[in-house]
């Protein structure tokens, strides 16, 4: 090769460098506007893998029966296990559609995440209760071992008790329509 | 977009500064090896800041979690991975060396291989431009005159 | 009416810098000295109508005008004064068009003081920041506009974010604005430079006083935020890797190389190449932070409000200047040829050295705070990288930089002999090994903190050891004064900056052997944390312009004897429904004592109790490198030849 060109394929290293960069930077903004990237969400350590072991005790005061690990193994459907707290501002917003998924016959496993019982029936007991089993986790550790970090969050287990698909944040319609329904369908079949 | 917001929203709910003098462990030597192993995990939903350094309710249970096992005598790794099995690799601030995050380990190294090599080349070409040159004709000429001058 | 002016004198501003691009550009290209001379004119219009755009968003903000959606969504009626001049610039728009209002500010000042430049080049460099202009004007109008109205009028604004109502964080952004714009400066002459093929001495005279400028503001930028992140974070953290710190880190770094290399291009006619990369890169990075900020791809506190559209935008602006002006370097870098040939072991020997060493940190930072990013996108992974990778990772290149740093002065241009040098430095290394077992001894061995007080001593004695040897004070001690006053500034500014990287690694250090408590108390408890009494003398509300607080009265003895009345304060703000800590501080020379309130029960208040060894040291020691760099700028050497060493006159 030319040296003169040999020489400037050496200072093309900066342009390369930033054109790929910069390539990288459209992608990832494409992705922000599509939801493909999302800088802030934290993926489920717990994918793939049963969920890890724990009783709780049933929130006091409610009809529904407590559940823990056990309760979750071998149903033969799936099920979503959804961390709610009525000093949650968006689990309110998330609430119509767990009881949507009620009505369709998802069973669906709520755990009041640091939460007095008695708030956490007065909230149920003004928006509806959509749960087939409740649980109690107020020191909120199981939570931590479920890897949650905030509320609410939804995990979808599927027919053999494996985590599947875990959603940080309210399930909002556009969850359901885009995320939870198609999971749903395939974890049925 | 709006789940952000609201996320926002959620986190700005909390108490500001709940702080618990019960926190922090008696034994100096075992609250300092809490906060050493706390300042390499990261507290999930404030960015960007360690567990040690965070007012989050999460950062705070996380905390309490790293204070307990330390009294139980679990040691310094056995911690690390029991969060890390919960929270996966986004929770440690000092990524693990794997496949992933070998390139960013390697950065320093090749980062100063990569000027080392630079500066010698620059050195060498610069060693070959200036470098002895062969006389030209006139210099050449007034030599041999100088030359043949008694 | 004040905002259409606005608006309009921006409409005018973008006309004129695209005026000057062209004129510039096409002047300089046919050589026509009347197409050339339009630059300087054209840029102070440029400047004058950013300048009455910039004043007519601060008159709107100060007289809350509640029709324009800046100031509805950023300011009200009830903020102080200066918090509404401030939240001109605490937003995104009004950051933008203070960004550019420096810009032009540069533009006019390399205009007006750079009369003795050759008229090519000036015409060329003004074409190229009247081009940089142009864009970020096109990108307020497009996207940011500030002026836009609302109707009908919002009753009150929706108020500034408590957390940003500080004059710590009023003057935080112009400061660090000034440093990245100053490098706008310098990208403008390393393209002019390319675009003429010619580098030399000249030119290195004439960008090293910007380089200077734009590092001394950027280091005072840095300083500033770190501080307001130790005294209104409330809790004691004054670096935390964060990406949008280590966006401003990034220019510093590449910047403070390009200083030192371009004092080889000025002194030697070498490593020209390389210097005009450094002037493209510094900018470079500036832009790179600019995005990061503000087009929400990043996880990060300090980030704006994000809309992908802007980032496309910005984007689109990055890659046009970054990529054309390293296009241009790939296409005509290769017709500089080096001049001087010098040995390993010389002054320029050290400065390639810095370089290297500097440049490698900034690549550790770099890839660090881009690897998470990137990880996601290609790899699918969400991995972290946080302080403990930062510190490990940058450790092992800044101690040789460090170690070199007092060594570097002392040798001599072309050929230079290490023993000398060395020989001259016994007596820093021994203090410095002192310092280094002192700490130990009194510390109780903590190896991080000891050798931070080892690299302290070393640069500072060191800087001293320079000046030192500079005015002969020990070989012939009785004309060093006069020597001392006939020192070129330049040189009392190298040793002031070095010195002051020394002391800001003596406040780190000291840092390092923080402690700190928590403590219940109730009125007239107390809690002892490392030889002081921290008694609790009473707990009332306070009221403030716009927030209420809770402030507790801490009385501080030592000894039994009073030291201070602390009163740390915890505020909450109705209209921003937010709550802030205000830490309480008392600095001293050797510590800070540092307390900051908590949750109340029962009568009892939690109080965090920070003893924090040497900690004004940090920020001193930037100020110190500031005003190194300003006095290297004062000097005569760098007056003479410089465009416009004044320009830092934009501070006012």
């Amino acid at each position: 090769m030319n040296p003169v060109w040999r020489k400037r394929a050496l200072l093309g290293l900066p342009l390369l460098a930033a054109g790929g960069a910069g390539l990288g930077f459209l992608a990832m903004l494409r992705g922000l506007s599509t939801g493909n990237y999302n800088p802030h969400g934290v993926p489920s350590a717990l994918l793939g893998k049963a969920p890890p072991e724990f009783t709780l005790p049933a929130l006091a005061g409610s009809p529904q029966p407590a559940f823990g690990s056990a309760e979750l193994r071998g149903l033969g459907r799936p099920v979503l296990v959804n961390f709610f707290a009525s000093w949650c501002v968006p689990c309110i917003i998330e609430h119509p559609q767990l009881m949507a998924l009620q009505r369709a016959g998802v069973p669906v496993f709520g755990v009041a995440y640091k939460d007095k019982a008695a708030d956490a029936l007065a909230f149920l007991a003004r928006r509806g209760n959509p749960f087939q089993a409740l649980a109690a986790d107020e020191p909120g550790r199981v939570a931590i071992d479920w890897g949650v970090y905030g509320v609410p969050e939804s995990y979808l287990l599927d027919r053999q008790g494996i985590i599947r698909w875990r959603w940080a944040g309210p399930i909002t319609e556009d969850t359901m329509s885009a995320e939870l329904q198609p999971l749903l369908r395939r974890y049925s079949a | 977009m709006r789940r952000l917001l609201l996320l926002a929203a959620l986190l700005l709910a909390g108490p500001a500064l709940a702080l618990d003098p019960a926190e922090q462990l008696r034994d100096p030597g075992q609250e300092e090896r809490a906060r050493a192993i706390g300042r390499e995990l990261r507290c999930l939903v404030c960015q960007n800041q360690s567990i040690e350094d965070s007012d989050a309710d999460l950062a705070r249970d996380l905390r309490r979690i790293v204070r307990e096992q330390v009294v139980a005598g679990r040691g310094d790794a056995e911690v690390m991975d029991f969060l890390y099995a919960r929270y996966g690799d986004f929770v440690l601030l000092r990524p693990r060396l794997s496949a992933a995050t070998v390139l960013l380990w390697a950065t320093p190294v090749l980062a100063l291989g990569a000027g080392l090599l630079l500066v010698l080349a620059m050195r060498r070409r610069a060693g070959v431009a200036a470098g002895p040159q062969p006389l030209s004709p006139e210099e050449q000429a007034r030599l041999a005159r100088l030359e043949r001058a008694p | 009416m004040i905002p259409e002016i606005g608006q309009f004198a921006l409409g005018l501003a973008l006309v004129l810098a695209l005026a000057l691009a062209g004129f510039g550009l096409l002047g300089a290209q046919r050589a026509e000295a009347r197409l050339m001379a339009l630059a300087p004119p054209l840029a102070l219009g440029m400047l004058l109508a950013v300048l009455a755009s910039f004043l007519c968003l601060v008159a709107s903000f100060v007289e809350n005008d509640t029709t324009v959606s800046t100031v509805v969504a950023n300011s009200h009626s009830l903020k102080p004064l200066l918090y509404k001049i401030s939240g001109t610039w605490g937003n995104h728009e009004g950051s933008m068009l203070l960004w550019v209002l420096i810009l032009a500010l540069c533009a006019g000042a390399v205009a007006g003081f750079g009369r003795n430049l050759p008229s090519a080049l000036q015409a060329r460099v003004l074409a190229v920041l009247g081009l940089v202009a142009l864009g970020f004007l096109a990108f307020i109008l497009a996207t940011s506009n500030p002026f836009r109205r609302v109707w009908p009028p919002a009753p009150d604004g929706l108020g500034l974010n408590p957390v940003l109502q500080d004059p710590g964080l009023a003057f935080h952004p112009p400061l660090l604005y000034l440093g990245y714009v100053g490098f706008a400066v310098t990208f403008a002459f390393a393209v002019a430079a390319l675009l003429e093929g010619r580098v030399d001495a000249a030119w290195g005279r004439w960008v090293r006083p910007w380089a200077l400028a734009a590092w001394s503001f950027l280091t005072l930028g840095i300083g500033l935020g770190s501080w307001w992140a130790y005294y209104e974070l409330g809790w004691g953290g004054y670096w935390f890797w964060d990406p949008v710190e280590n966006a401003s880190l990034l220019p510093w770094l590449a910047g403070c190389a390009l200083l030192h290399s371009a004092i080889v291009v000025e002194k030697r006619e070498a490593l020209k190449t390389w210097t005009v990369f450094l002037a493209l890169l510094a900018f470079a990075l500036s832009l790179l932070g600019t995005f990061l900020v503000r087009s929400g791809v990043l996880n990060s506190v300090h980030a704006f409000a994000s809309d992908p559209g802007r980032g496309v935008f910005i984007l689109a602006l990055l890659m046009f200047y970054v990529g054309g002006g390293f296009a241009l370097f790939a296409w005509r870098a290769q017709a500089m040829t080096p001049m001087g040939v010098f040995a390993a072991v010389s002054r320029e020997g050290a400065l390639v050295l810095n370089n290297l060493l500097l440049c490698s940190v900034a690549a550790v930072v770099l890839v660090g705070t881009l690897y998470p990013l990137f990880a996601d996108l290609v790899l699918g992974q969400k991995i972290s990288v946080g302080a403990p990778f930062f510190n490990t990772a940058t450790l092992p290149l800044a101690a040789p930089l460090i170690g070199a740093m007092a060594l570097g002065p002392l040798l001599a241009w072309k050929r230079a002999r290490v023993f000398p040098a060395l020989q001259k430095l016994w007596w820093v290394a021994l203090g410095a090994l002192l310092a280094f077992l002192l700490c130990l001894l009194l510390a109780g061995a903590r190896i991080g903190p000891a050798l931070g007080f080892a690299a302290a001593t070393w640069l500072i004695w060191g800087a001293t050891a320079d000046i030192a040897e500079r005015i002969a004070l020990f070989s012939r001690p009785r004309t060093a004064w006069a020597r001392a006053k006939g020192l070129p500034r330049a040189a009392w500014g190298g040793a002031l900056g070095h010195a002051g990287l020394g002391v800001t690694i003596l406040g780190l250090a000291g840092m390092g052997l923080a402690e700190d408590k928590l403590a219940l108390l109730k009125p007239g408890e107390s809690a002892v944390l490392g030889g002081y009494e921290y008694r609790l003398e009473s707990i009332a509300d306070a009221q403030g312009a716009n927030f209420s607080a809770r402030r507790a009265v801490v009385q501080v003895l030592r000894n039994g004897q009073p030291v201070v009345r602390m009163e740390p304060e915890k505020r909450s703000f109705p209209l921003a429904r937010m709550t802030t800590s205000e830490a309480a501080i008392h600095s001293t020379p050797l510590r800070d004592l540092y307390v900051v309130l908590g949750d109340e029960r029962e009568g009892a208040v939690v109080l965090r109790i920070h003893n924090n060894p040497l900690a004004p040291w940090i920020w001193l020691g930037a100020g110190i490198m500031a005003l190194g760099g300003g006095l290297s700028l004062s000097d005569r050497r760098t007056r003479v030849a410089a465009p416009a060493p004044k320009a830092q006159g934009v501070r006012a």
